[in-house]
């Protein structure tokens, strides 16, 4: 009944007017002629943008912008004694903080919603906690992040804060976390004479050392296969690829499909949704990811080396 | 055939399942269901006048409360209430009850691997037995792909813990419908065979990903069977 009203008035109703009142029709409308409010085609995702070493007090950092949606992460390493069952391993915590100024949806004093389910996500994209897997094809390889077996080894604290929530949250998430990885820079370390790890500052790095440093040089991990996402909305028979939050709130059905640089698939994503997703829409959707993969390596690339000519 | 899984069962044999509804006195409905050593029970209270904050009003409104065996509930248990929240949403009729809150509690009983899909399964009994109108059932399935390649269907923990990944599956059930057949097909395909809810862990290629999906419509249908026989 909406729609029919409103395919009436839209000739004579403002614009915008008609984008708030039946905002499903105009939608569709738009996807007829295979375009969206915002100028792109169906299948195209926002402009993305990386930037490396955002944050001057952490280890690595990185500021992502995926269209509006901006994402902060940021790395900080400290000093743990790792456990029993895994002497020679460091690990990570991985967070995902939705402050209220992100979206008018979160308020302040309370939790959003969507906080926990996309670090829960992250954590499971990045770490992969299957005891198999650990050993051979996660993106961080634990073991780096080890300094003495059994005594000392590194606690990497990651944080993601949203600062601008304006769809596709997790993968401007993913992406803003494998971009603080790919820039974290180990620091150099050395034991004293209380069996205690001290950092070694650049400063006396000279000849000065009276002992010797655990690891020789400052280092970057090598990430094995890097994860990065795509978020499509499905709506009839249409896809659309990295939708906003207004997209994402009027046609409810999400996937998110993770491939990593090898094209493994590490998810395939489908809380619910009207929509059923035949084979042929989750072929498409990966064959979307794919492509998407391919921007992002080299958007991600661009970036790494725009930071070592600096 | 070789047999390579622990409890001695063939890669597409499931579990014992056991679903039974109305078991408790107060709720509006309630369901247990059973698979293997897996149990959930699950609790309908609803639907309430009223929606929660951020909610559109025009539809009713799903509220998934999950209560693990032990414990504070954290990221994990979060993930599941959320999935399971917008999995209902997409199976019921949300014009029918407008402006109206209902509440489902998951109550885990014991976890012995395959717990999301068992949670959708028993929250669709509790469902039906409270009433709530539906456009169909979601019928929930676990499949793991061994290290070697092959699909394991309802893995226990420690076959999960094993494994290179797991999908959970949720598909609708099969539509008796007095339609003419073929008339319900979307592209070629039966409605029954399109993904309500996928959850994958661990890395897989996408072949690997079909083969999963065509185990798991298969063992779906057996499911809705007798989810069907059970609900009579």
């Amino acid at each position: 009944m909406a729609a029919a009203s409103g395919s009436d008035l839209s000739s004579e109703m403002e614009v915008d007017a008609f984008r708030r009142l039946f905002p499903l029709h105009f939608h569709e409308r738009h996807l007829l002629k295979s375009i969206r409010p915002d100028g792109r085609t169906l299948g195209k995702a926002r402009d993305t943008i990386i930037s490396l070493g955002a944050v001057t007090s952490a280890n690595g950092s990185a500021l992502t912008k995926i269209g509006c949606t901006t994402m902060l992460a940021a790395i900080k390493l400290e000093v743990m004694t790792p456990t029993v069952e895994s002497p020679d391993e460091g690990c990570i915590a991985i967070d995902f903080h939705m402050p209220p100024i992100c979206s008018p949806i979160v308020r302040p004093g309370r939790p959003a919603d969507a906080a926990p389910v996309v670090a829960k996500q992250l954590s499971d994209t990045i770490l992969r906690q299957l005891r198999y897997l650990w050993k051979n094809s996660g993106m961080i390889d634990l073991k780096e992040l080890s300094l003495v077996s059994g005594k000392a080894a590194w606690m990497a604290y990651l944080d993601i804060y949203c600062l601008d929530a304006d769809g596709s949250l997790f993968d401007a998430a993913l992406l803003s976390a494998v971009a603080a990885f790919s820039h974290l820079q180990i620091p150099v370390v050395s034991l004293n004479d209380e069996g205690r790890i001290v950092l070694v500052s650049e400063d006396n790095g000279g000849g000065k050392l009276e002992k010797e440093p655990v690891n020789k040089e400052k280092r970057k991990l090598n990430l094995a296969t890097i994860p990065f996402s795509l978020t499509c909305v499905l709506h009839k028979n249409y896809i659309l690829a990295d939708p906003t939050a207004e997209e994402e709130s009027i046609m409810e059905t999400l996937v998110t499909v993770v491939l990593d640089s090898s094209s493994q698939l590490v998810s395939l994503y489908k809380p619910g949704g009207p929509v059923l997703a035949h084979t042929s829409a989750i072929q498409d959707c990966v064959a979307l990811t794919r492509q998407r993969l391919k921007e992002l390596q080299k958007i991600l690339n661009e970036a790494i080396s725009d930071m070592e000519v600096d | 055939m070789e047999i390579d899984r622990g409890d001695g069962r063939k890669p597409n044999q499931l579990r014992p399942v056991a679903c039974s509804r109305g078991i408790l006195n107060r709720a509006h409905g309630s369901a247990s269901w059973s698979q293997g050593e897996t149990k959930v029970l699950a609790a309908v209270y609803g639907p309430k006048a009223g929606t929660k904050k951020n909610e559109n009003p025009e539809k009713a409104c799903f509220e998934v409360i999950w209560k693990p065996k032990t414990g504070q509930i954290g990221k994990p248990e979060k993930e599941c209430e959320m999935i399971l929240k917008r999995t209902l949403q997409s199976i019921c009729l949300l014009n029918v009850h407008p402006n109206t809150t209902t509440s489902i509690i998951i109550q885990v009983v014991n976890d012995d691997g395959g717990l999301l899909p068992c949670a959708i399964n028993v929250a669709c009994a509790a469902l039906v037995d409270a009433g709530i109108p539906l456009k169909h059932l979601a019928v929930a399935i676990c499949c793991s792909l061994a290290k070697n390649g092959r699909v394991l269907l309802d893995p226990n923990k420690s076959e999960e813990q094993n494994m290179k990944g797991f999908v959970y599956l949720a598909f609708p059930n099969s539509i008796q419908s007095v339609l003419p057949e073929g008339s319900l097909q979307v592209g070629g395909e039966p409605v029954e065979h399109g993904i309500i809810t996928s959850v994958t862990h661990g890395a897989m290629s996408v072949d690997d990903y079909l083969l999963c999906l065509q185990r798991g419509r298969a063992a779906c249908e057996k499911l809705s069977v007798f989810i069907r026989s059970s609900l009579k």
